[in-house]
């Protein structure tokens, strides 16, 4: 931001210019040094010692599943570098706009950087043009910028997001999955991310069930992150010590709610409830079998 | 060669500011109303689409009468230089101060640099955590700038439409009231003062109408429309 405003303090003829209605298009041209997609890396690890040296805070579980009324969407707070646990209450679901949010797994700095940008990029182009952007221009805008830190990602620093949202032109919750490249795919009914994805979808694909209420779903998502922390070390399980609850969100036609740690605390105490002795669950958590 | 007619800098001015004073006078009124739960905008505008009212940042909001294209480009820049601000520092170092500082010294500049002055009048409010913490600053052709206090007309018959809030505003009104309030002030135009029956009534959806709502997170700035906007107006909702 090095020429921000000219001496007179007056609006910089860049602002007043015809253009896009991207802000990461406008900011490229205008100061393209606060953009993340700027930086380059020396090839190699990264500097440092002691356990954990040379890996940045990573790896995750976020679970999104589609319901009667939208999508809830989940993650766990565990932030590891190495063997060594970085931070116990990260955020890893963030609301992008009114209608989507998106989860993230990879690198957390750069994770977080590039969700913080989205969440500019949409509210810049609801501004500009005083309409919302459609959920499939959402979900291409967040490939765009997956592709910009493709370099990045080849050299260990991948970031690679969950989006969800609720669709107010098809009228019904979605998720999109994406590669490392930026390739985006439509998930049906659930999807996982992270490196305890594999434990996750396991679990919700025996307890998912079509039709769920926001409650049942809000459970299903919490016993899914449960098995993924049981198996994988860099998922954090709910910490009942410190009462550090996953974050949960859910999107529906009114809009994005992050569901409160106190309405989230009697979920997280069944599930603990449910596991004792039991370790593997109970099937039948969704009430809806015949 | 021939000799180039002389015109007194005072006579340039004059005659520039005559010029924008007449192009603002012409369009509809925008109104901007304090409440005890946020700030309130209204304008009679027929169009969905061009808006004289919108959303800047999370806390900050723009109104503007005159020329379409002059105040488009004036929001668009306004956007961008709160979005370029946010992003580069934080979300809560974006202020109407800081924005209305660059709007004063663009309009200023443009005044007296350029042969045709900016025909607008706009105003960039910002919602406080309480009422006395609002801000709202009104910004003319010229570049002068005015920190206002409870209401702000602009535009066609603002004399009579600030008459008339002078006479009717207080502080801690509800919502609604503010805003019935709004809508007459902007019906006792000179065309009702003319017609001597007083204010005309403005249908909902002859309105623009939107908020700074206090009692928000994050974006505070919502536009009111439909129903929600006819309950508002329905003096027993």
């Amino acid at each position: 931001m090095n020429h921000s405003s000219d001496q007179s303090g007056r609006l910089p003829a860049a602002f007043l210019r015809p253009g896009s209605s991207s802000f990461t298009e406008f900011v490229r041209e205008y100061s393209p040094d606060v953009l993340p997609a700027a930086r380059t890396l020396p090839a190699g690890a990264l500097p440092g010692g002691g356990p954990g040296a040379g890996q940045a805070p990573h790896a995750t579980t976020i679970v999104a599943i589609v319901f009667a009324d939208g999508v809830v969407m989940a993650g766990d707070r565990r932030a590891t570098a190495g063997p060594v646990i970085a931070q116990r209450d990260i955020t890893k679901v963030f609301q992008t706009d009114e209608h989507s949010c998106a989860g993230i797994a990879g690198v957390a700095g750069l994770a977080v950087e590039m969700i913080r940008l989205f969440q500019v990029e949409l509210e810049h182009f609801e501004k500009l043009e005083g309409t919302l952007m459609s959920f499939e221009g959402k979900a291409n805008r967040l490939s765009t910028m997956i592709r910009g830190n493709l370099g990045l990602a080849m050299q260990g620093l991948a970031v690679v997001p969950l989006f969800a949202g609720y669709d107010l032109d098809a009228g019904r919750g979605r998720i999109v999955g994406y590669d490392v490249t930026g390739g985006r795919s439509e998930e049906h009914d659930h999807h996982t991310v992270g490196s305890g994805s594999v434990f996750a979808r396991g679990a919700l694909k025996k307890l998912y069930r079509p039709g769920m209420d926001e409650a049942q779903t809000v459970r299903v998502a919490l016993e899914a992150l449960w098995d993924a922390a049981d198996d994988d070390s860099a998922t954090g399980g709910p910490d009942l010590l410190r009462k550090i609850w996953p974050v949960v969100g859910v999107v529906t036609a009114a809009g994005f709610r992050k569901v409160p740690d106190a309405e989230l605390e009697p979920v997280v105490e069944a599930v603990v409830a449910g596991r004792r002795g039991n370790p593997g669950g109970n099937p039948g958590i969704t009430g809806q079998e015949a | 060669m021939s000799v180039p007619f002389y015109v007194s800098p005072e006579q340039l001015m004059k005659d520039k500011a005559d010029y924008a004073r007449k192009g603002i006078a012409r369009g509809r009124a925008v109104v901007v109303v304090a409440c005890a739960d946020g700030i309130v905008f209204a304008s009679e505008n027929a169009s969905r689409a061009l808006h004289k009212i919108s959303e800047i940042y999370d806390r900050v909001a723009f109104a503007a009468v005159g020329k379409y294209n002059e105040f488009e480009n004036l929001r668009v820049a306004g956007v961008r230089y709160a979005d370029v601000r946010g992003y580069s520092y934080d979300r809560s170092d974006v202020t109407a101060r800081g924005l209305a500082n660059a709007y004063a010294q663009t309009l200023g500049a443009i005044f007296t640099t350029e042969s045709k002055p900016y025909e607008v009048e706009i105003v960039v409010a910002e919602v406080g955590r309480t009422p006395e913490t609002d801000q709202v600053y009104r910004l003319t052709y010229d570049g002068s700038v005015a920190d206002e206090h409870g209401f702000v007309a602009m535009g066609g018959s603002a004399e009579q439409i600030t008459a008339k809030l002078r006479e009717r505003w207080a502080p801690g009104l509800s919502l609604s009231a503010a805003l019935r309030l709004a809508v007459e002030a902007l019906g006792s135009d000179a065309a009702a003062e003319a017609a001597g029956q007083g204010p005309r009534p403005i249908a909902a959806d002859q309105l623009e109408v939107a908020v700074l709502d206090r009692t928000r997170e994050r974006r505070t700035f919502r536009r009111l429309t439909g129903p929600t906007l006819a309950g508002l107006l329905d003096p027993q909702g």
